[in-house]
């Protein structure tokens, strides 16, 4: 990859390529794949492929440290949507545990131009996806879903992320 | 001032890359056999120096000391551990696996499609890079060996 982009700033490259590359990519998904369900499948395996490279890339350029609790885990996702999205989603509705929040957003760089297909289809399922993986590569086990969908007709697009568990350390072989 | 060797392991002891430059003396075991008892070493020395610290430790165990060389480990939220041995007058290790992680792992390894996570990487690119820039740091005087 770094070959390719030594000619080209790789921070200016323009975010319409990007929404119409996407758009190229879901729309060839659809005409290949019969069931819509199917599509948002694998949509969510490949964010979840990229979050889990997209991580070491956001911790040694934001040389964050752990997060102690989930507060700071929104704070971080928060960062890294503004970082790799330009998009600045608000974080609300947090659950009275704790353990539960909101991501609202009401401009996505990957859903301009779209007209979506009346199926069940889940356009964005890459950004749950990603958040998936980069939290899984913190040890953090979380469920991700879109609440609201603007593309849907709702006013806003809210994705809920709920915490599920911390994954432990692996052990090696032979310890205890 | 030297950099002998550096290992990186994932967060389940893969053993993903390893490195030297002026190490004179082999241990006389395998490579695999080496990383193994390296991690194992590790894991052991973090979660006891967790458990006796009198204050919640943030992270943990830095490096130690003997007469001849230091261990300098950096360990990542993700879980990757960056182990460089220097000899003991090396200063700022620490910052040149930051350095190590963010300009050469993130970079070569992971940006890099062909190199699977949790995979030892075998990239030429990766090898290269870093060798380079172990050569420029200003921890490595080259003792022509």
């Amino acid at each position: 990859m770094s070959r390719q982009t030594s000619r080209l700033d790789a921070k200016k490259v323009n975010s319409e390529l990007l929404t119409l590359t996407y758009g190229a990519l879901v729309s060839q998904m659809l005409k290949e794949t019969e069931n819509p369900e199917d599509v948002n499948k694998q949509l969510e395996r490949i964010g979840y492929n990229m979050g889990v490279r997209l991580i070491e890339d956001f911790l040694a350029r934001t040389t964050s440290t752990r997060c102690l609790e989930m507060r700071e885990t929104a704070d971080k996702i928060q960062q890294a949507f503004r970082l790799y999205l330009n998009m600045q989603p608000t974080v609300t509705s947090w659950s009275s545990s704790g353990d539960e929040f909101s991501l609202v957003w009401d401009q996505c760089a990957l859903s301009d131009w779209v007209e979506m297909p009346n199926n069940g289809l889940r356009y964005c399922a890459l950004i749950p996806g990603a958040i998936r993986g980069a939290l899984q590569m913190v040890q953090l086990e979380v469920q991700c879903w879109f609440v609201q969908d603007q593309l849907k007709g709702d006013a806003v697009t809210e994705l809920r992320v709920k915490y599920i568990k911390r994954l432990e350390d692996a052990v090696p072989a032979g310890e205890d | 001032m030297t950099i002998y060797n550096l290992y990186i392991f994932d967060r389940y002891g893969t053993l993903l890359y390893y490195g030297e430059w002026n190490r004179s003396k082999q241990s006389g075991m395998s490579r695999e056999e080496e990383g193994k008892l390296m991690y194992g070493m590790l894991f052991s020395i973090k979660s006891f120096v967790a458990k006796i610290s009198p204050l919640d430790p943030k992270e943990g165990f830095m490096h130690y000391k003997t007469s001849k060389y230091t261990l300098h480990c950096l360990e990542t939220p993700s879980g990757l551990k960056f182990v460089m041995n220097t000899d003991n007058q090396a200063q700022g290790v620490r910052d040149l696996l930051k350095k190590i992680y963010g300009e050469i792992y993130v970079k070569y390894a992971i940006r890099n499609p062909m190199c699977g996570i949790g995979e030892p990487i075998t990239s030429e690119l990766f090898k290269n890079k870093l060798d380079a820039f172990i050569k420029q740091s200003p921890i490595q005087y080259a003792r022509a060996s």
